[in-house]
This record gives structure tokens, C-alpha cells and sequence, in this order.
């Protein structure tokens, strides 16, 4: 059920194992299961991770999208949220659950700090977690409303409904690199750069 | 301005520099080189009994003529009075002051702190090692005027170095564990562990 990466040799191309009427029905199959019973991590550090325990709460009740179970283990868990910001200090933290995380399994970067750094930008703040580990969906908001988080898993569902067995890319490993990077320095130091009224902070920098 | 001050220039003299009131707050500036001598008489004296450290932290100013302060916020538990003794320290001098973890064991994790963001030495603490940037942060002191709001390295390099650390290394589980505090315990504890067979050799 792609828990690998097929095997596939340099004439394989994505057209030459396009999906048949068998395979996208067990597509739609495996999708359906998926999507409707994620078991989130929560990584939860902020004001964030308030609005989190809230979706989880009865009155907005994450359970109605069969999420009722957290898991606190990295390894029985599908969805990580990151609710909240980010700091350096944490960064190998998040990658070492990421990697205990096994496939398949998606990431939400819950509110403005976790997404970009949001108002943290700062010695001590990683400018959005994407810069450490893959990420599937962005909640806006400082804090987002349970409404808004519960929109972007919304979102994920439909994502994840979209995938296919015959995409070759899909359950790859995006690991730290040689360079001990997950992306490429030049991509973080453009996605890290001042924006918004950060870029009036600039009398030390 | 508090009784504290005018038997405080009685016992050292010169040694206070300086006192004023701050919204009703007392603050005493003390020289470095007796601050301990004068810390432990306010914790010991008996018309004193500072006996209570509430805080020790640093302030450095904008000003780049204004000195460095180390500040320790006491308190007399018994007597119900505040206190505030700064030592003025040179900025761009040697930052040392003497340990108080003698006098308040309470001052463990507050100088470091002091130490991790002001780069302050405190001589004599039994283990001044960074509490709020992780261990082999190499960047400076955050809190330093001179240090930039975003820190020296680029974006990437921060990065890197942070995913490069391995937090397993420096805070253990054993680290976390009260073992080496059981015979600091409340004698009752003590006992309460003793009956369910969990004394430690």
C-alpha cells in the first residue's frame, strides 16, 4: 500500500505505471480509511497548543474526524501538529519525532510562529518549521481558532483522498542531509528573511 | 529610604556607593569586591534577615557610559521588608562576581541564567553551565546590547547547528532524577520512602 517507495528503474516514468481501475479504487479505499482515523502527535508549545486542547474538547471535538485517539508516541501516530513556535532549542527535537513517525504521515504547522516565526523573529526562533521537517498544511492565525485548525485538517483529508499508489514520490524519507540541512541553506536563509513588521527591527541587527 | 541603608554605610562605608528609593522600592548599589561579605550580613544579620532571595538577574543599558548592574532582589520573610542591591560592573571589563549559591542554594539556577544571557561569571557556583540555550551554543550572550536581535550567523547556519545537537547528551534522565537530593529530603518523606522499601543505598 506504498509504505515503500515502489521500485522503479530509470525507464519507469510516471505515466507507464498510470493507475488502472483496480488501483484507484484501492486507492480511494486506502485514502478513506486514512483520512478518517489520523492519530495526531501533538507537539504543542505555545498559546497554540490552548487552541488545540479545545478542537480536542467536546465542544469542537476533533473526534468527529476520527482523531479522538492522541498519540503521544511518535510511533503510532500519522499527523504531527505543531501548535505553536519553534525554538532552536527544540528543532532536533522535532526532527527525531518526525523520524520516529512511520509512514504514511503528514504535518500541520499550527498558527504564525510554527509556520514562519511569526512576531519571533529572533536569536532564538526557528522562521517556520518547514525549515526542519516537511510540512502538509499551514493554519493561519495568532492563535488559529479550533474552527481554523479543524479547517486545515479538513484540508489534509482532502489532500491525502487526493493521493495515489502510483505517485513513486509520495512516501519518500525527507531526511537531513550530509550537510546536516534538511533544505538547502540558501532556500532557509530566503524563507527566513525579515517581512512584515519585522523588518523595522533593525536597530541591533 | 529603609533603616537597612543607614546600617549598611555604618558596618562597610565606602563599600555602599550608593542608595536611592525607587517606587518605594530601596536599591542599594554595592561594591563587587565586598558585595559578598555585604549579602551575607544582610541574610544573617538578625535586625536584617534578608532570608529570602527572590531574584538575581542583570540589566545593561543603552547608554553605553552607564555601567552593567548585577541585581539581587531580597526579601526578610520574618520582617516583611524588600531590599535591592546592585553591583555596578564595567561592561566591556571582566564580568566576575562572587557566587551567593553559599548563602541562597536558590541561587543555582538564577546565576545561571544570569550567565547564559550576560555572559556574568559567578565564581564559586558549583556548576555554571548554559539553562536556557542548549549546551555548545556558541553565539554569545543574547541579552547583551551588543548582541544583534537576530544573532551573529545566518538563518541556515543556526539551523544547522541546532539540528546538529544532540539534546540526549547533555539532559539524561539521570540528570532529571531526585536520587542525589534523597538525603536533603524532610525527615518524614524520608521516612514515608523507607516504608515503601524505596531507600536508596
Amino acid at each position: 500500500m506504498g509504505l515503500s517507495p515502489l521500485p522503479i528503474d530509470a525507464n519507469t516514468t510516471h505515466e507507464s505505471i498510470s493507475p488502472n481501475w483496480v488501483t484507484t479504487r484501492l486507492d480511494f479505499l486506502a485514502n478513506w480509511g486514512r483520512s478518517n482515523s489520523l492519530w495526531p502527535m501533538p507537539f504543542g508549545t505555545a498559546c497554540c497548543a490552548i487552541e488545540f486542547m479545545a478542537t480536542a474538547a467536546s465542544r469542537f471535538d476533533i473526534a468527529r474526524f476520527g482523531m479522538e485517539r492522541m498519540s503521544f508516541s511518535p510511533r503510532q501516530a500519522d499527523v504531527l501538529i505543531c501548535a505553536g513556535r519553534l525554538p532552536f532549542k527544540l528543532a532536533p527535537v522535532i526532527r527525531r519525532i518526525w523520524d520516529q513517525m512511520p509512514q504514511p504521515k503528514w504535518a500541520i504547522s499550527m498558527g504564525a510562529c510554527a509556520s514562519s516565526g511569526g512576531i519571533f523573529d529572533n536569536y532564538a526562533m526557528v522562521q517556520g518549521i518547514d525549515t526542519i521537517i516537511p510540512v502538509d498544511v499551514y493554519v493561519p492565525g495568532c492563535p488559529p481558532r479550533p474552527e481554523g485548525l479543524l479547517y486545515g485538517i479538513m484540508l489534509l483529508q482532502k489532500k491525502i483522498m487526493g493521493e495515489t499508489m502510483a505517485d513513486p514520490s509520495l512516501r519518500v524519507e525527507h531526511l537531513v542531509g550530509p550537510d546536516g540541512l534538511f533544505r538547502r541553506p540558501e532556500l532557509i536563509d530566503e524563507i527566513s528573511e525579515p517581512f512584515g513588521n519585522s523588518v523595522h527591527q533593525t536597530r541591533s541587527a | 529610604m529603609s533603616d537597612t541603608v543607614a546600617a549598611l554605610r555604618a558596618k562597610f562605608g565606602a563599600d555602599i556607593l550608593r542608595a536611592h528609593v525607587v517606587c518605594g522600592q530601596t536599591v542599594v548599589y554595592v561594591s563587587n569586591a565586598k558585595a559578598h561579605a555585604i549579602l551575607a550580613w544582610l541574610q544573617q544579620d538578625p535586625d536584617q534577615l534578608f532570608n529570602y532571595l527572590t531574584d538575581i538577574t542583570c540589566v545593561e543599558y543603552r547608554d553605553a557610559e552607564r555601567e552593567l548592574e548585577v541585581v539581587y532582589q531580597l526579601r526578610s520573610l520574618d520582617r516583611k521588608a524588600d531590599l535591592r542591591v546592585k553591583i555596578p560592573l564595567d561592561p566591556d571589563g571582566a564580568l566576575e562576581v562572587r557566587s551567593v549559591f553559599d548563602l541562597w542554594y536558590g541561587a543555582d539556577w538564577l546565576e545561571r541564567e544570569a550567565w547564559d544571557m550576560f555572559g556574568v561569571k559567578f565564581r564559586g557556583h558549583p556548576d555554571l553551565r548554559r539553562i536556557l540555550m542548549w549546551e555548545g551554543y556558541s553565539e554569545g550572550f543574547p541579552l547583551r546590547k551588543s548582541f544583534p536581535l537576530r544573532g551573529h550567523w545566518s538563518r541556515a547556519e543556526q539551523t544547522r547547528q541546532a539540528l546538529e545537537a544532540n539534546p540526549e547528551a547533555y539532559y539524561s534522565l539521570e540528570e532529571l532524577s531526585i536520587s542525589e537530593a534523597y538525603r536533603e529530603l524532610p525527615l518524614d518523606v524520608r521516612e514515608r520512602l523507607a516504608k515503601a522499601g524505596k531507600v536508596l543505598p
